[in-house]
């Protein structure tokens, strides 16, 4: 299970951006969380993904709660999540080529051996041919980077996926290969999705169950 | 020069547009080839396709934004005054901002960051019409208003205005010049439904009778929703032109590709077109996208023209037999 127990996060103090919200995804459930842009659902998947601390409230991780955030939350828990974002260009370091950003996550939890099996099987998985891994974030579309994004979410093999509004700048076909990558992904490794959006066709589409932000207790602040 | 437009006519004739860029060891990015298409009074033209397909190098080539490295091919006509061979003098003083209005992809990058909305509505104003000085105050609020921008935020800076009303001020600012050609970038990228239709009804609206809507997006349900007609681009080509209403319903798209992109939305089969588009910088000879094609034979070899509104070969041949 990962749970989310009456959060109330946000980047003041004072004036935070939703109160008391929970929500819980069981394991293998693709959850979609629905909202319009600037209700706060960008920030709750944050916190699912131990990425941002919460004012208040638990997150509790297959029944262990969330032992910090960012990066001083337990590897453990960090590798659980994978967590692709909205815009590949603002979540793809600039200088790595497209092989060695999928390969980063790897790399950086001394898994080096395991590089050069696991990105060739990754990258042909989402679609991304060799030619490509040679190049940098600048050299490719908003849809490629984004496919190298998604393997680099599942290079570790997380039990958890948080997708932020993953295909909100892609084209219809990108979008679907994309999402289908991450329903292949689930199926095979039981993985828990929380797809955050606000296409509502393609969630209900995509998710066994999606969720309004307003049904989730919160009470915004604005 | 220009002459007045007459009533007659399209606002915007592309013939054989074509731009590629100029790499290092003389390789070259072919980004558009030879694009034809009209645009008439009143019409909205949408131009849809994947991203890096060569949309907004189209939008770049018609505002001659292109950099140093473009080379153009083929004539725009807009007015009387051909935009891929007009100098910047002509560009800066007659075209931009006053015959062709641009609505931006992303309106919080577009307006200046370290000025209000009032004072960028009253600066385009002043350089876009002949408004007396003591008028530009309130022909500012008026704009903002055919925008339905609201007055109370006019005085605000555009980090503290939501995504939708950035989009709104950017309108605004793009109808000043009464451009009688409205450009839409990705007007809709990163918005929420509502939102994506609020906008696109809007653009609607503005087009009017007189104006003409150019339209570039990947977002196909904001394409049907306001478009007439829908020009698909692949891998720098046109390779269909359809009304929209035949596009989307029946009897639906006829290149393979265009077919594709409609079954891959949600609300349709949801499912994707294997393998991805071919580079610009090494496009095959033949048609482009027969590596992706189920009914790829021998004969996607040899480029297939855009012919009655298809450029296809086995549309052609459906459509004969």
């Amino acid at each position: 299970m990962l749970e989310l127990q009456d959060v109330t996060a946000g980047y003041e103090r004072r004036a935070p951006v939703f109160r008391a919200v929970s929500l819980s995804v069981a394991p293998g459930e693709a959850v979609g969380l629905l909202g319009p842009s600037g209700c706060g659902k960008s920030t709750l998947a944050r916190v699912a993904a131990l990425l941002h601390r919460p004012d208040s409230g638990r997150v509790i991780i297959d029944g262990t709660p969330a032992g910090g955030w960012r990066h001083r939350a337990p590897r453990a828990q960090r590798t659980a999540f994978g967590v692709v974002f909205q815009q590949p260009r603002l979540s793809a370091d600039p200088r790595l080529r497209l092989a060695d950003l999928v390969a980063e996550p790897l790399r950086a939890n001394g898994r080096s051996a395991e590089v050069t099996e696991t990105v060739r099987k990754l990258t042909a998985r989402v679609g991304l041919g060799a030619e490509l891994l040679g190049r940098r974030p600048h050299e490719v579309s908003d849809g490629q980077l984004q496919r190298a994004c998604l393997a680099r979410a599942l290079v570790l093999g997380p039990r958890w996926l948080v997708c932020d509004e993953m295909t909100a700048m892609l084209d219809a076909s990108t979008t679907a290969a994309l999402v289908a990558v991450v329903e292949e992904y689930r199926a095979e490794s039981g993985a828990g999705l929380l797809a955050v959006g606000h296409d509502r066709v393609l969630l209900e589409r995509w998710c066994d169950r999606t969720v309004q932000w307003g049904g989730l207790g919160a009470s915004l602040t604005k | 020069m220009s002459t007045p437009t007459t009533t007659s006519g399209p606002v915007l004739s592309v013939q054989g547009l074509s731009v590629r860029f100029r790499m290092r060891g003389d390789t070259f990015v072919r980004a558009v080839s030879d694009a034809h298409f009209e645009l008439a009074p009143g019409e909205c033209l949408a131009l849809v396709g994947e991203s890096g397909c060569g949309k907004s190098v189209l939008a770049s080539a018609l505002l001659g934004l292109l950099p140093g490295n473009a080379e153009t091919a083929g004539s725009a006509l807009l007015d009387g005054i051909d935009l891929l061979r007009a100098d910047e003098q002509t560009l800066a003083r007659t075209v931009r901002g006053r015959r062709i209005g641009l609505v931006p992809q992303s309106p919080a990058a577009h307006l200046t960051p370290v000025r209000t909305v009032r004072s960028q509505l009253e600066e385009t104003v002043r350089e876009l019409t002949v408004t007396p000085r003591p008028d530009i105050r309130k022909a500012a609020v008026a704009a903002a208003e055919r925008a339905a921008f609201p007055a109370d935020h006019l005085d605000r800076y555009p980090h503290e205005l939501s995504g939708g009303l950035a989009q709104r001020a950017a309108t605004a600012l793009a109808l000043i010049g009464d451009a009688p050609l409205l450009l839409a970038d990705e007007p809709t990228t990163g918005l929420d439904r509502d939102l994506v239709e609020r906008t696109v009804d809007e653009l609607k609206r503005h087009t009017g009778d007189t104006r003409a809507l150019l339209m570039i997006t990947h977002d196909l349900a904001a394409a049907e929703r306001i478009a007439d007609r829908i020009a698909v681009m692949y891998a720098g080509r046109i390779v269909e032109q359809a009304d929209a209403r035949a596009f989307f319903g029946e009897p639906g798209p006829r290149h393979p590709y265009a077919r594709g992109l409609l079954n891959a939305l949600p609300e349709r089969e949801f499912t994707p077109i294997p393998g991805l588009p071919p580079e610009l910088a090494d496009l095959p000879d033949g048609c482009a996208f027969a590596p992706r094609c189920t009914s790829a034979t021998d004969a996607c070899e040899v480029l297939p023209p855009l012919d009655s509104g298809v450029a296809c070969h086995h549309a052609l041949e459906a459509q004969r037999a």
